[in-house]
């Protein structure tokens, strides 16, 4: 496998030269990028088919066996459907928004480590740059909110600034202990800073246990999944933000939240579980154990949807300011003075 | 010939003082937040370009994902009148003008100066030099003081912006959280066990 890359890099430089470089990083992209929204895809299928089993139904089992093509349906669906602009609305920001609101969920995939060695961009400030680019996502909300001129959407983008700003700082905290623990803000470095002969013991999760939860609770908080779905909250203002797209450019607030839950669940299992190392001591490490963890976690998110009813405004911000908050900042203490002990086996 | 980063930096840097100027003619004050946004990202895009990847990401991570978030948030709820917000503009242009010409002054007097610039040119670092760690270092140990009093400094202004525009309403009505949490299933809920009855 190395060996016929390294055939196919050669042959490409002798090919192009100096081009070569933006050619294959465009691959790299691809091969990246295409996984991502063919799983976006089958994770739709997947929540359905979870919660309707949750709820002792059959859920979409029409197109194709067992609804496998039902994604496809969606798809060619949403595409050829009219986009709708509503009078008075600003055009221009109306049509960014929903580019706004995918673009900063893909781009922050550039640094996500699939396995050793195996990253678009292997950056030493790598957790900044997630943190700086998960925290441009809410921007497609709040444009989409205003743009579209409509109360309901507004009161759904100025809930969910709100609840992302302040979920971010205890992200961003519990981030920091992970940074502590690590030594490192490169993410293939905090991986292999979980390395040890004790298999899933040598994990962070375990000293870090609180910040583990609060990561995966912001991280829901963070994608404006259920209960923490205020921003939509179809009872109370329809569908938040998004009311009034139509079409492909609905399509794409959709994709962006499927894409930031796989990326949470991806960053969950690289800070918290180990990234691709295998949990047994004796087992290879590999990428499969990384599609495992993220698939448990993704499974942890549909199952949050259909067991939670949603919370109350109020209690969301409680929730984050008074409990996550506090609770991080103690945390960041108590780890680096644990690290400064004998006790710290990590 | 231009090397490939110089191209990089002069469309950065153009971008930065379009975004800029933008944000002074802008219409509405929402684009011209989002301009503010747009020379924030240009201008980590410069910080980048001179390797200073911390303080590039944190500008980033900081004012566009939530300084700027809470202005616009601030903006689009304000009742903005248009015409009344341009009525001043010509009024105001020579003084600001005044003020833009003096600070360019006194950039290029203390960037042009010998005592900033002689002797002193940039140095390369290995790929695997983290500048993170190096400001980290010295914060914390040659700048701890200053650093300390800088963070005291704010954390007095929060509390006086926060005590200065705390009202407490006496008709508003709000739930006491402390209670609602304390509430045990005892206390709402009563379970009648009875027998099923058959159906017919």
């Amino acid at each position: 496998m190395m060996e016929l890359l390294q055939m196919l890099q050669q042959a490409g430089q002798d090919l192009l030269g100096p081009a070569w470089l933006p050619v294959w990083t465009l691959v790299k992209i691809l091969v990246i990028v295409l996984p991502i929204m063919g799983s976006v895809a089958y994770l739709t299928l997947a929540e359905r088919k979870v919660i309707g089993f949750m709820q002792i139904r059959i859920g979409p089992n029409r197109v194709g066996p067992y609804g496998l093509l039902q994604p496809l349906a969606d798809g060619i669906k949403l595409l050829f459907k009219e986009i709708i602009i509503p009078d008075n609305s600003n055009k221009f920001l109306f049509i960014l928004a929903p580019i706004m609101a995918l673009a900063p969920s893909l781009a922050a995939w550039a640094v996500v480590p699939f396995g050793e060695g195996m990253a678009l961009a292997d950056l030493n400030a790598g957790l900044l740059y997630l943190l700086a680019m998960t925290s441009l996502a809410v921007y497609g909300i709040i444009i989409a909110g205003w743009a579209s001129n409509s109360k309901y959407a507004f009161l759904g983008a100025v809930r969910s600034a709100a609840q992302i700003v302040s979920y971010e700082i205890a992200m961003g905290f519990a981030l920091v202990c992970v940074l502590l623990a690590s030594q490192s803000m490169n993410l293939g470095d905090i991986v292999r800073g979980q390395q040890s002969g004790a298999g899933l013991f040598g994990w962070y999760f375990l000293p870090l246990f609180p910040m583990f939860l609060v990561y995966l609770i912001s991280g829901v908080a963070e994608t404006n999944r259920a209960p923490f779905d205020m921003a939509e909250g179809e009872s109370e203002i329809v569908a938040g933000f998004h009311v009034e797209y139509s079409g492909m450019a609905f399509a794409l607030f959709f994709l962006a939240e499927y894409a930031n839950m796989i990326l949470i669940a991806f960053l969950t299992s690289i800070m918290f579980l180990g990234g691709w190392l295998s949990p047994l001591p004796f087992l290879p490490d590999s990428f499969i154990w990384l599609l495992g963890k993220v698939s448990f976690i993704l499974f942890l998110f549909l199952w949050f949807r259909a067991t939670f009813p949603r919370y109350r405004y109020d209690q969301l911000m409680r929730l984050g300011w008074k409990v996550f908050i506090p609770l991080t900042i103690v945390w960041v203490v108590v780890v680096a003075a644990w690290m400064q002990t004998p006790l710290w086996f990590w | 010939m231009m090397n490939f980063e110089t191209i990089v930096f002069y469309v950065f840097a153009a971008l930065t003082v379009f975004a800029a100027l933008r944000v002074i003619t802008a219409r509405n004050p929402v684009h011209a937040v989002l301009f503010l946004v747009l020379a924030f990202i240009s201008s980590s895009g410069i910080w980048l370009l001179l390797e200073a990847e911390f303080l590039a990401i944190t500008l980033v991570l900081v004012y566009v994902g939530a300084v700027m978030v809470l202005f616009l948030f601030v903006v689009m709820m304000l009742d903005i009148n248009l015409v009344r917000l341009r009525e001043d503009f010509w009024r105001w242009l020579p003084f600001g003008l005044a003020l833009a010409g003096l600070m360019v002054f006194q950039m290029v007097w203390v960037l042009g100066s010998p005592a900033t610039s002689a002797g002193k040119t940039a140095v390369r670092h290995a790929a695997d030099y983290s500048n993170t760690k190096e400001l980290g270092r010295l914060i914390y140990t040659d700048y701890v003081y200053p650093f300390e009093i800088a963070a005291v400094l704010l954390l007095v202004a929060m509390v006086a912006a926060i005590a200065l525009t705390l009202r407490r309403r006496k008709d508003s009505k709000s739930q006491v959280v402390a209670e609602q949490v304390a509430v045990k299933k005892s206390d709402r809920l009563r379970i009648v066990k009875m027998r099923a009855e058959s159906r017919e």
